[in-house]
């Protein structure tokens, strides 16, 4: 017998772009039909040697290895000659295209939708992924927009399947589903690179890890043998922190009320939201779970103003503000932390100063019209110090901030606003773990100060950690909040796929079926 | 009224034909995400282009045209270098193009002003053509018109029924996809500005050797405008950019026969129509946001860097 | 083919210099297409930027061509900063030269000293108006402002039109479509003796000074930038699109239309159908390399009046037709576009 050769072998591929090095010397192998895991949190480089295998992006030096001879990937359609297969974080999916024709434009072979849309419906159930070839993609859920891409790798029998963070828009019963399918390819020899930075999956699905910390590789081992903490260590040099949730002492009191909310989504692929209601308190995080793409996008903006809405169903501070647009709300003391920070919480090229005045403008910066600019300056320089922002000084480019520090600012310039209630959304999402962590308990600790806090995420984990109650947002309706004790991640994931009834349901709309 | 309604229907299909080659190209350019605001400035290259290749090779629109598509496309070709290759503002660099195309045609066309050229004969077809109403209308064409109409079904055919279509759809709706799953974005749209460049030359070639065979500085007259404006009513669909285009013949041959149907306004006033008519039809597609976010292509304008 | 990536952080440097590299590079552009023609390109050259420059008359007419220029720049500024691109100045230019017009005709006769405020405030009127229209048709009907500004430059080119050919053509003028010339109060008075500079340059100068101060220092102007560079954070910190798309619009309308009075009551000193050489295409040239900053304006606005000059002194020494200004138009936008591409990014290192 000869020793088993590696499916795939990595050898020191490096590859920098202009002012950060991605990967630097990175190696690894993967045995066919093993499911290997690239661990590292954000921005430790995953995706970009995921790209550098699949081709999409050039390594500046290394090699690759398939089946023990070196290849060169000159770009995808290359890959998955050579047998690899992607499945893309950002689906790389066309939404005004039909199932078939999506499928259709990465295959070579002639032309024929009819066709292909037998083999799509035969692979798609022989791996438990049901899908109608038929379909417009724009009127999938997330769940079954992987499967599209899934058994778009399928079609092509890939002998080496990359997931990149396959499971951060799915359920909890969705992700079982998905590693049923994933075990059954294993088994077939075919090899798997799973990326992700959530430990027990890993452990209950991986093989091998190869962990990643700042583009460098930090260790190598088998997860089922490894514990969360010594696993994280590798990834992030130290323990996970956790936050402290004080009890909340102050005087009880309902801020906001949404009440029976129907609103059509501007967006021609939105989801419009039926008949919401929900109340938040002085003191208390309410968590709304749910896959973004449920009505996450049209419900932040009613709460935010950004959508102005009929004027008696929202109430905040007992007064009617649905009439009122985010400014005119922020000025009465809600405001709202956006899930995208380049170009919606912070204006790109502008300076941290001239981003204060985003939002501050009301705190003394204006006169007549004309802009105070040191008054601008004073606030962002006491914001970047009071919230440890790293960075220059308050005259640095919001764009040139990583994504934590950033998201430091822009919380802390609404924090600076000394506002009664905060929609915040997505507060992590791409945020290094160590400023999570201040983030998250910065939200607490506001919340503690008398603060009504609405948290919209895709993260159970983080709903778990800080909220009081937490309500799920399927398919554009709000089930009723319940206190955090009282429900399990199993509960919350089924509604995530829209199950939940009429007693269950903040409002009294027809139950749909599942579709995630 | 009906020994009007002839010559007017049948000169609305000659007065079309411009703007079905140049919104068709538009079209096609725009679906792959591109808009190209150069389109005037293309036809005005492809007008001097066929109609100097027609008077010098003496082969009359046979020559003209052909010259004009590649004038047309040559041209293009520098606005996707900057728009595309250098990921520029796309509407800027389309502004700069018209500004370059027609000072570049009305420098080379200072030669040929006082030249005429012969033109082209309609062709009746047999039998189609002795249809009562419809045979002088539709059946009894110069050869550009049906040239223009095999267009048309050329591109709808390729959108709606080939991989190309789908490919270029696609590329409008998410480069970033489609170049994730490994398709060369920059150059498939090099290729739809390359067509959009010859048909709106071919455009251009047509009124100059054909419909009013003479060169005239800035002949195109807003033309190419419209084109892109059609592009927008028939919310990027072929068929309606052909109705539109007809719509916009109808209007434009109206003026000529204004008199004859009894309408007394002064002649600038009747030649304002079609602008006219151009922001009516923008108004009326435009007002439900919904109808143009459905069909529109989602990148279309903005930059792409891979 | 594509040829870029993306710098670390944005270049400074690039921001400033690249207007220089768009001139240079119309320069060799320039060259080139003399050279191609068999003129000789020294001469030709001098012949287009420097003779122009080489009498006290030559700057006067400079500054003359100047002027309007930037005026109808600085208005279209503050609508390009917001992404709102109006590209029928010339349209509005015309508008504001039909009211002032229309008011000297009707005030024919009249000594009035009032005359020439009364068309001032009428030529703003009748820009602000033709601007103040498509905002209506993009706030009301969602019809983008490219293609109706434009569309309705060329109706308010009919309409000129339709005016110096009918109710307003001068009765003694042998048949030509042009108005009367205007009586002296309906005229900016002559600043320098044997020039045409006139008072219309106070215009000019005042409102390059007022955009300055409203660019550097108004709140007006910081929600107009946010609206361009990131319209999601404009509706985040709730300002309003609608009052932008109104303010840059009916801004830019009006300073063209006072362009236009410029016009008519200064060299011209009538309606006919010539009463612009195409500033209002122009002007949307000289924001771009004037960084859509009111003093680069300045400095852009002259350099576009010597193409304008070198285009008729072309004419007449090289026998060229006066085209060659719009093709070295052209080229400077391009070359302008190209360049700024660098400030954000960087040639893509081939591996």
């Amino acid at each position: 017998m000869h020793p088993p050769v590696p499916r795939l072998e990595l050898l020191d591929i490096t590859k920098r772009y202009p002012g950060i090095v991605a990967c630097s010397e990175v190696s690894l192998s993967v045995m066919p039909g093993e499911i290997h895991a690239v661990l590292g949190e954000n921005g430790a480089g995953k995706s970009t040697l995921m790209k550098i295998i699949y081709g999409a992006v050039r390594a500046d030096s290394g090699s690759i290895l398939l089946n023990g001879h070196e290849v060169n990937v000159a770009n995808p359609a290359q890959a998955r000659r050579l047998g690899i297969g992607m499945v893309f974080q950002h689906f790389s999916l066309f939404e005004t295209l039909t199932v078939a024709e999506n499928i259709s434009l990465v295959l070579d072979e002639p032309f024929n939708l009819p066709a292909l849309a037998v083999r799509v419906k035969a692979v798609s159930e022989r791996y438990g992924l049901p899908l109608d070839p038929s379909r417009m993609v724009h009127s999938l859920s997330v769940g079954e927009r992987q499967r599209v891409e899934i058994v778009r790798c399928l079609l092509q029998d890939p002998k080496l399947l990359i997931l990149d963070e396959p499971t951060s828009v799915l359920t909890p019963q969705a992700v079982q589903k998905l590693f049923e399918t994933l075990r059954q390819l294993a088994s077939e020899g075919v090899s798997i690179l799973y990326i992700s930075h959530k430990l027990h999956e890993i452990q209950s699905l991986c093989d091998g890890a190869t962990i990643l910390r700042h583009g460098k590789v930090t260790g190598n081992a088998n997860p089922r043998q490894e514990t969360p903490a010594s696993l994280a260590r590798m990834m992030i040099g130290r323990e996970l922190p956790v936050c402290q949730a004080p009890v909340y002492e102050g005087d009880q009191h309902t801020v906001l009320t949404v009440e029976s909310l129907n609103l059509v989504s501007d967006d021609p692929f939105g989801t419009d939201l039926k008949n919401i209601s929900l109340t938040v308190n002085a003191g208390e995080i309410l968590g709304i779970a749910g896959i973004s793409g449920n009505g996450q996008a049209e419900l932040m903006a009613a709460l935010s103003g950004e959508t102005t809405v009929e004027k008696h169903a929202i109430h905040f501070e007992g007064k009617p503000v649905g009439h009122l647009n985010a400014g005119q709300r922020r000025h009465k003391g809600l405001v709202f932390v956006p899930e995208e920070r380049l170009g919606r919480g912070a204006v790109p090229p502008f300076s941290l100063s001239h981003n204060a005045l985003l939002t501050a403008h009301r705190k003394g910066m204006k006169y007549w019209g004309l802009v105070r600019y040191s008054k601008a300056r004073e606030f962002a320089d006491k914001c970047v110090a009071r919230f440890d922002v790293r960075c220059g000084g308050s005259g640095d480019d919001a764009r040139s901030l990583s994504g934590g520090n950033l998201q430091k600012f822009i919380v802390g310039r609404e924090i600076m606003l000394k506002p009664k209630a905060m929609i915040v959304a997505q507060p992590t999402w791409g945020v290094d773990v160590g400023a999570s962590a201040v983030l998250r308990q910065a939200l607490l600790d506001l919340s503690r100060n008398g603060v009504a806090i609405v948290l919209i995420s895709e993260e159970l984990e983080e709903l778990f950690e800080i909220s009081d109650r937490i309500a799920v947002l399927a398919q554009g309706r709000l089930s009723t909040a319940q206190p955090r004790s009282a429900i399990s991640a199993e509960s919350v994931g089924m509604k995530m796929s829209g199950l939940f009834d009429e007693s269950d349901a903040s409002n009294s709309a027809e139950v749909s079926h599942a579709s995630a | 009224m009906i020994e009007h309604l002839i010559p007017i229907l049948a000169g609305t299909l000659a007065a079309a034909t411009p703007l079905v080659f140049a919104g068709l190209g538009e079209l096609v350019a725009e679906r792959t995400g591109v808009i190209n605001l150069g389109v005037e400035g293309m036809m005005l290259v492809g007008a001097i282009a066929g109609f100097a290749a027609a008077a010098e090779t003496g082969y009359g629109a046979a020559a003209g045209l052909p010259a004009g598509a590649l004038a047309g496309a040559a041209t293009a070709m520098i606005f996707a270098f900057f728009a595309l290759s250098l990921a520029a503002n796309q509407a800027a660099c389309g502004l700069a193009l018209t500004i370059f195309g027609l000072g570049l045609s009305a420098f080379i066309g200072q030669n040929y002003v006082s030249y005429s050229l012969p033109g082209l004969q309609p062709i009746a077809i047999p039998f189609l053509s002795d249809i009562p109403l419809l045979g002088p209308v539709l059946f009894t064409q110069d050869a550009v018109v049906y040239l223009s109409i095999v267009a048309y079904a050329g591109v709808a055919w390729t959108l709606t029924k080939t991989r190309l279509g789908l490919l270029l759809k696609a590329v409008g709706e998410s480069p970033e996809s489609a170049h994730a799953i490994g398709y060369p974005v920059i150059l498939i749209r090099f290729g739809a500005v390359a067509f959009g460049g010859a048909m709106a030359g071919m455009a251009g070639a047509y009124l100059s050797t054909v419909y009013t065979p003479l060169w005239v500085q800035n002949m195109s007259a807003g033309r190419g405008w419209i084109a892109v404006a059609l592009v927008v009513f028939a919310t990027w669909k072929p068929t309606r950019l052909l109705f539109g285009a007809y719509l916009f013949g109808f209007v434009t041959i109206l003026q000529f026969h204004a008199q004859g149907l009894g309408i007394v306004l002064p002649v600038q006033l009747l030649a304002a129509l079609p602008y006219l008519a151009t922001i009516v039809v923008l108004v009326a597609i435009s007002h439900d946001r919904k109808v143009l976010q459905n069909n529109l292509p989602a990148s279309l304008g903005k930059p792409f860097l891979p | 083919m594509h040829l870029l990536e993306p710098r670390a952080r944005p270049s400074k440097l690039m921001r400033w210099t690249a207007p220089l590299i768009a001139i240079a590079a119309t320069l060799l552009a320039g060259s080139f297409l003399f050279w191609s023609l068999g003129k000789p390109v020294l001469a030709s050259f001098q012949v287009f930027f420097i003779q122009p420059m080489s009498s006290s008359y030559g700057w006067s007419e400079l500054l003359i061509k100047a002027c309007p220029l930037i005026l109808i720049a600085q208005g279209l500024a503050i609508g390009f900063k917001a992404r709102i691109y109006n590209i029928g100045a010339e349209g509005q230019l015309i508008m504001g030269a039909l009211a002032a017009g229309g008011v000297a005709i009707a005030m024919e006769g009249s000594d009035s000293q009032w005359v020439i405020p009364a068309m001032v405030i009428a030529g703003a009127l009748g820009g602000a108006l033709w601007g103040a229209l498509p905002a209506l048709l993009r706030t009301r009907f969602n019809a983008q402002e490219t293609l109706t500004t434009l569309m309705l430059s060329y109706i308010a080119s009919f309409i000129l039109s339709y005016m110096v050919h009918g109710p307003w053509r001068d009765p003694e003028g042998m048949n030509f479509p042009q108005s009367i010339m205007f009586s002296d109060n309906a005229l900016f008075s002559i600043l320098l003796e044997g020039s045409r500079v006139n008072t219309s340059i106070f215009i000019t100068g005042f409102a390059v000074l007022a955009f300055w101060l409203f660019n550097a220092h108004s709140f007006m102007h910081f929600q107009i930038e946010v609206g361009g560079h990131a319209p999601a954070a404009s509706r985040y910190a709730g300002f309003s699109s609608r009052q932008t798309v109104w303010f840059s619009l009916v801004i830019s309308g009006m300073t063209a239309g006072l362009a236009g009075v410029g016009e008519i009551a200064g060299p011209v000193g009538q309606l006919n159908l010539n009463i612009s050489p195409g500033y209002g295409f122009a002007a949307i040239i000289v924001a771009y390399l004037g960084r859509l900053h009111a003093l680069g304006i300045v400095l852009a606005g002259f350099l576009m009046a010597l193409i304008y000059l070198g285009g008729e002194a072309a004419q007449v020494s090289l026998q060229m037709p006066f085209a060659i200004t719009g093709i070295f138009q052209g080229m400077l936008l391009f070359f302008l576009l190209g360049s700024d591409a660098f400030i954000d990014n960087r040639l893509r290192r081939f591996a």
